[in-house]
């Protein structure tokens, strides 16, 4: 647990992604191979089932400390992360024991999972033996842990740097080692950092490539020839793999979803043996794609009941071979790929090639990109033509090229104090449009200003305070911003009758008046735009 | 106190005024946010001594300080701590808060009857101030900045030491380490805690000057310094330890250190997300305000029969208070964003 816990320290006071990098190496080397494959399940993300409640947690810090309810709650508001609440209050505490040391391995399969077998009291005797026992630092990962919270501020991208440094192989391959399911265990940590490479079960995805957002002018591109021209679709982002028999769809967040859409994993067994498909899961309906709510009624259902599955028919639309033959494609260049893969699908119409848009210049093209939201894309991705298909997020060869977001003014109505990191500033923000003389909310938005607005606005949202309830204050109704959405859907849910999707702040309207806002009517004219 | 007589009854002695806190029967208001005729000033901090007040009444050990925050030609007059002066009907005096040189809390008593205006306080050892004295009286004018048990202060020798360490580790693979912190006080304590550990120099922003100059002037034993501006262009900082104001953070005067890593010195930076929200790689948990445990044993050494508590958690920490069994409750003042520490 101490390794873990200045491994953490580390990555956690350094900006710098070297910095971490080496931090991240160096634990890998040092920490016995089963411990680090526990190491890791938290650094990519995974997390335990909560192995207790978070009021049991609360509650015996009360105890111990004597905090009311009252002022437990006014302190969690001010710091907004529930562990670090409790780690710092129990740093009052005399801590009688000197700290042992337990390698992390074994504080889970020892010490926390059998947690869930034991009674309350148990339980409790447990963990205030440990809270007592640990320093600060180590209390709160342990709370981390016992929440099922634990997450580290690390990408992917470093972590895959550092196994591949301490394995000696290619990034590429740790990635791809890494996909899929996996438990965390000597052996499979072991195996990851292996340098022998004949390995590989059938069910593994091929890390994805991502597309950065187009930030210079397409013309920069260089000549348009040179590119595939595809929408963005809005979907989920899979890949479809059928491999010795056995159909998996993959999301790209390497989460197995092969459940959820059986028409697609069904049609999948009719492809060859052996072949990897990237490309886009979709609500979809005589051959053209429904708007992302419609996906999203399918993805919040518990079961697939008929009525669903006729509700928001799904397909998956194809834009790259992967694999062919059992024979890895990523190293060709695209061009050839995609001959191959629309000579595949001729036989497999179940799978529809996402089209190539055609356009004679990038002027035409950016022409064509305004049908964006009429088609329910999201904007272009362009794709050079001789490119191989890559890991991650990598400059130069893919682009999304999104079409401008909606826009509103709307007034600030009330300010919530943030979660997580955002702690004791109010960060999180109401805006509400005009009906009639109301205002009325219709959106939170929290992201878009800077750290040096947010402490601003902060200070004006104390001095402007009309009511307080519980954490949230209202305001009074003075500063416009510019919020910027992806879409807008009607909701019955909602008391203006409509969500956003994605909103954020654009800017602080300083320039502008409240009753330069917009009104809820204009708002709704967006719902007949296709959004 | 003597319990025996209750001044619960009587008009406050000190009131809450649109100009600040004023204490009518002196005549004279205490750290006032408007300019007034008469200030009494606990120490040099900008949200509590202003300029523009016509006469001001502040320590002798503060005066210097004073002196730059108002202006060099105001009219002040001083008190060595613990020097008494009739003022109307009322006897004040100042008495160390071992907050920033000079700091003091005021001491008022009027007819029998003691207020105690802490201004801002530690309670933790500081080699560039005199340390607080504990002043019993019946109502006690508290400050709450932090008034939550989350904050709690390890000892300034020790976050001096990690601080040092962190300067090495930097030193050692060539790169500057940039420390924020706020330009009285905060600035000079690091440098006094420092110079008990080493005697290298430390390279201080502009804004720091002045001051570090004016705690010298004053004995304070600190790190030998040399000005950033002082140094000749293109000179490299690989190595160096550089005290800043948090304004400096960001700013092109930071391009000069090349790579650097930043910390932050404050109490502030007991909340891991206040240091990760503001980009700082390093947060030092020191404060110049007195923590929670500090606020409780305080309350309880005055004596106090009454508590009035401002600046930042005033109304949890009085909710507190009272749950204990004290008469406490937090005065209204204009809220000031977070207090600078
Ligand atoms: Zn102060
Ligand atoms: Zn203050």
């Amino acid at each position: 647990m101490r390794r873990l816990a200045d491994l953490y320290e580390r990555l956690d006071q350094t900006t710098s992604t070297n910095a971490k990098v080496e931090a991240l190496t160096r634990y890998f080397q040092e920490a016995p191979p089963e411990d680090a494959a526990w190491a890791l399940y938290f650094l990519t993300g995974q997390k335990l089932k909560r192995l207790l409640t978070t009021k049991l947690l609360v509650g015996w810090t009360q105890e111990l400390t004597g905090i009311p309810d009252w002022l437990f709650a006014e302190v969690y508001a001010s710091v907004g992360d529930l562990a670090e609440v409790i780690a710092l209050l129990l740093d009052n505490l005399e801590r009688p024991s000197a700290p042992e040391e337990l390698p992390l391995s074994l504080w889970l399969t020892q010490r926390l999972m059998p947690l869930r077998a034991l009674d309350v009291t148990a339980q409790r005797e447990q963990v205030v033996s440990w809270w007592r026992s640990m320093p600060r630092r180590e209390v709160f990962l342990l709370n981390k842990m016992l929440t099922g919270e634990l997450r580290v501020g690390v990408s992917s991208t470093l972590v895959v740097r550092a196994l591949a440094k301490v394995a000696g192989l290619p990034a590429p391959d740790v990635a791809h080692r890494l996909m899929g399911t996996w438990t965390p265990s000597k052996e499979f940590f072991q195996q990851l950092v292996s340098p022998d490479v004949s390995d590989g079960h059938h069910s593994r995805p091929y890390p994805f490539y991502l597309a950065s957002p187009l930030e210079q002018p397409p013309e920069s591109l260089g000549d348009l020839s040179e590119w595939l021209v595809e929408w963005k679709w809005d979907g989920i982002r899979g890949q479809l793999i059928h491999r010795r028999g056995d159909v998996y769809l993959w999301s790209r967040g390497e989460e197995l979803i092969t459940d959820r859409f059986p028409e697609i994993t069904d049609a999948a067994k009719a492809l060859p043996e052996g072949t990897v498909l990237d490309g886009e899961v979709l609500a979809y309906e005589d051959g053209k794609p429904l708007p992302f709510a419609r996906l999203q009624r399918r993805i919040g259902r518990q079961k697939l009941t008929p009525r669903v599955l006729a509700e928001a028919p799904a397909a998956f639309i194809a834009y790259d071979l992967l694999e062919q033959d059992g024979q890895d494609l990523r190293a060709l260049p695209l061009r050839e790929r995609r001959e191959r893969l629309a000579a595949l699908l001729k036989h497999h119409p179940a799978f529809p090639l996402s089209p190539a848009v055609e356009a004679s210049s990038w002027e035409a093209l950016a022409h064509t990109r305004s049908e964006a939201r009429e088609r329910n894309v999201e904007g272009f991705m362009l794709k050079r033509s001789s490119s191989a298909y890559l890991t991650g997020r990598k400059r130069g060869d893919w682009w999304k090229w999104k079409i401008d977001p909606f826009t509103v003014d709307a007034v600030l109505l009330y300010a919530h104090p943030g979660h997580g990191r955002r702690s004791s500033l109010y960060t999180d923000y109401t805006f509400a449009v005009w009906n009639g003389t109301d205002l009325l909310p219709v959106t939170k938005a929290y992201s878009g200003l800077t750290d040096e607005e947010i402490g601003r606005l902060d200070r004006w949202i104390r001095a402007h305070t009309r009511e307080k309830f519980g954490p949230v204050r209202s305001v009074e109704p003075e500063q416009v911003f510019e919020l910027h959405f992806e879409g807008i859907q009607k909701s019955p849910r909602h008391k203006s009758g409509v969500a956003l999707r994605f909103p954020r702040i654009a800017r602080w309207r300083t320039d502008k008046k409240p009753g330069d806002a917009d009104s809820l009517d204009s708002l709704k004219e967006l719902l007949h735009a296709g959004a | 106190m003597d319990a025996s007589v209750s001044f619960q009854a009587r008009r406050p002695l000190v009131t809450v005024t649109p100009h600040g806190l004023y204490c009518e029967p002196g005549g004279f208001h205490i750290d006032p946010w408007r300019p007034v005729e008469r200030a009494l000033i606990t120490h040099a901090h900008g949200d509590h001594a202003r300029s523009g007040h016509q006469r001001y009444l502040g320590t002798r050990a503060g005066e210097a300080l004073l002196r730059r925050r108002v202006g060099a030609d105001s009219h002040i007059d001083t008190l060595e701590y613990g020097e008494s002066l009739k003022l109307g009907d009322v006897t004040v005096s100042f008495h160390p808060a071992g907050h920033v040189l000079g700091s003091a809390q005021v001491r008022l008593e009027h007819q029998g009857e003691v207020w105690v205006v802490s201004g801002d306080y530690k309670r933790a050892a500081d080699p560039t101030c005199a340390p607080f004295e504990v002043v019993r009286c019946h109502t006690f004018i508290t400050e709450a900045t932090f008034g939550l048990p989350i904050f709690r202060w390890d000892d300034a020798r020790e976050v001096a030491e990690d601080m040092l360490r962190w300067w090495d580790a930097n030193r050692a693979v060539g790169r500057s380490a940039v420390l924020f912190c706020y330009a009285l006080g905060k600035a000079q304590r690091i440098l006094a805690e420092l110079a008990r550990l080493t005697d290298r120099t430390a390279f201080i922003h502009g804004a720091l000057h002045g001051l570090v100059e004016a705690y010298r002037g004053a004995g304070v034993k600190m790190l030998p310094t040399q000005l950033v501006s002082e140094v000749e262009k293109g000179t490299s900082f690989a190595g160096a330890l550089v005290l800043a104001p948090p304004s400096a953070g960001g700013s092109t005067w930071m391009r000069r250190f090349g790579e650097a890593e930043t910390g932050f010195a404050s109490g502030w930076m007991r909340v891991r997300g206040n240091r990760r929200r503001r980009g700082f790689d390093r947060g030092f948990v020191l404060s110049d305000h007195a923590d929670w445990p500090a606020l409780l044993r305080t309350v309880a050494d005055t004596g106090a029969e009454r508590v009035l508590t401002t600046h930042g958690s005033a109304e949890p920490l009085a909710r507190y208070l009272r749950e204990q069994g004290v008469d406490a409750s937090p005065l209204a003042t204009p809220f000031e964003g977070e207090a600078e520490d």
